[in-house]
């Protein structure tokens, strides 16, 4: 006779009290497959921890997005945030959908190139663009939001030198009546800075100005702040065009979309409670159109939405280190995902579903990571079913920030496989050896030997 | 170490301290060794019992029993001699 499986054995007290709050378990099924393959395959093959990438859910999500948007506004283009994933594989799977290309580096400016995209589709952001940066953006004619005074005047500076006349736009910062407020980016609208610069522009002629910028945050869980973010775009943009006689031929609303994840410390969960990308669509179409625009010519809207596009096609596996208790008699679950790879528990309660078979009995659990580091927690309190040494785990909607902000931390970096629409799993980055960090470092000849 | 003999334990999982008024809920595994221990088996007994039917190792099933029997403890469901 086949042998059952096992599951440690648990006993709970039964509480009459108020129902919890927080609810009870929230896993009723496992994970077992991701676009048809199966999760323990992939980590037999590719190891544990392991990134998974859904280019089937990436293209979804962009085409919802695309016709929550294009089904409202005439002119829509979107520009890939690289800084949200730049895995070369996942940037050419939106500039495949038509995406061009949002940097705010050099080196992610570099990257797009590498990948084709025409500088012309490259949108410059951020506030750290050296000399040399500028220099090859304005080479190439492609879109530089400036974000400072500095680095205007480096600009016109630039373009006198250059016999060129770059296109810009300015990034504006305003009070949409979200706390905090994102101002420390850009313009303000409300004390003058940002006409000020539009002035500074529009006078110095040698710049052609074509667009206007804003980010108003990130995580947004308010759609009405794009609405006021658009009208106060349009206002700026219609002012210019009074005062000039210019037209601004874009507005750029930036990204910030949620995903479906649970910010820390929301009461609901997050896939039932974010905007979706209607509520945001209808919120900025909405406030341009009802602007002073005439309705043939209104401007092209641009979005630079990273997270919600990627997110919810990233995830995450992993594998049980161990289960045991702490003091206080709390379970506690120990995984080989720390926080060094999965930066972003610092911010949500990441879903977490066993890969494997389960019965209906859980445990809270706080989930810790393997770093020798008490910071690595990768849920504080989380009712789990009961894993097992060994077993399988999915984590959900780890597609953002994971694959650019992990670090180098204790452990080294997995691979990233794609599982692509042709339901195969293509490996788009391998992991880090111990040479590909030690490479890198270099041994004075006087520290070459030690006797012990 | 044995199982507090008025402790009531249905096939369902239902466990109730006629002593304390209080009722628990146990999982599958959990019900078989509370049963084994009502039998008044041992560690090692149950330990065996338990690898006979379920894919797993000694020292899982050992860690795991002493963790149970420290719940059965916390829970006072236990009974202590002396």
């Amino acid at each position: 006779m086949e042998k059952l499986r096992y599951e440690r054995p648990i006993i709970r007290k039964l509480e009459s009290a108020m129902p919890n709050k927080f609810g009870s378990r929230t896993e009723l099924l496992p994970k077992t497959h991701i676009d048809g393959v199966a999760v323990k395959e992939l980590i037999d093959n590719y190891g544990s921890p392991l990134f998974v990438i859904s280019e089937q859910t990436i293209r979804e999500t962009f085409q919802a997005e695309k016709k929550a948007f294009t089904t409202r506004y005439p002119k829509v283009q979107f520009a890939w945030s690289y800084k949200t994933n730049y895995l070369n594989a996942v940037c050419n799977v939106f500039h495949q959908e038509g995406s061009w290309a949002e940097v705010v580096s050099g080196f992610e400016y570099e990257k797009a190139l590498k990948n084709g995209v025409s500088g012309k589709k490259i949108i410059f952001n951020g506030p750290d663009k050296t000399e040399a940066d500028l220099r090859k953006a304005i080479a190439n004619d492609s879109l530089i939001h400036i974000d400072h005074l500095d680095e205007l005047y480096t600009i016109i500076e630039l373009a006198g030198d250059m016999k060129l006349k770059p296109r810009v736009a300015i990034r504006v910062n305003m009070d949409i009546g979200v706390y905090p407020m994102w101002d420390r980016f850009g313009f303000n609208y409300e004390n003058g800075q940002a006409w000020d610069a539009l002035n500074k522009i529009m006078r110095s002629d040698k710049l052609e100005l074509v667009g206007l910028h804003t980010h108003i945050g990130t995580f947004m869980l308010t759609a009405q702040a794009y609405g006021t973010a658009a009208y106060k775009l349009a206002d700026l943009a219609l002012g210019v065009q009074k005062k000039y006689k210019h037209k601004i031929k874009y507005i750029d609303m930036g990204g910030g979309f949620t995903s479906n994840n649970t910010l820390k410390g929301a009461y609901l969960p997050g896939a039932d409670t974010n905007p979706g990308f209607e509520d945001y669509a209808e919120a900025i179409t909405s406030a341009l159109i009802n602007s002073d625009f005439e309705p043939g010519d209104l401007p092209l809207l641009i979005l630079e939405t990273g997270r919600a596009l990627i997110d919810d096609a990233g995830y995450l596996l992993g594998s049980v280190i161990t289960n045991k208790r702490l003091s206080d008699g709390r379970r506690n679950t120990i995984i080989d995902v720390g926080v060094n790879i999965l930066f972003t528990a610092f911010w949500y309660e990441h879903k977490v579903t066993p890969a494997q078979e389960f019965t209906h009995y859980a445990e809270d659990t706080v989930l810790y990571g393997p770093l020798c580091m008490n910071i690595d927690v990768i849920r504080e309190n989380v009712s789990l079913p009961l894993m097992n040494k060994g077993d399988h785990f999915v984590i959900h909607s780890v597609g953002a920030y994971n694959m650019t902000q992990w670090m180098q931390f204790i452990t080294l970096r997995p691979k990233v496989i794609m599982i692509g629409t042709d339901g195969e799993a293509h490996l788009i980055r391998d992991n880090e050896s111990l040479e590909s960090i030690t490479s890198h470092e270099r041994m004075p000849d006087h520290l070459k030997k030690f006797e012990l | 170490m044995n199982l507090k003999k008025n402790i009531a334990v249905s096939d369902s999982g239902f466990i109730f301290n006629p002593d304390t008024g209080e009722s628990f809920t146990a999982n599958p595994i959990g019900l078989e060794i509370l049963g084994l221990l009502k039998e008044g088996l041992d560690f090692e007994a149950v330990r065996k019992k338990i690898l006979e039917k379920y894919k797993t190792d000694k020292d899982t099933v050992e860690k795991d029993y002493h963790d149970f029997i420290n719940m059965l403890n916390q829970f006072s469901l236990i009974e202590h001699e002396g």
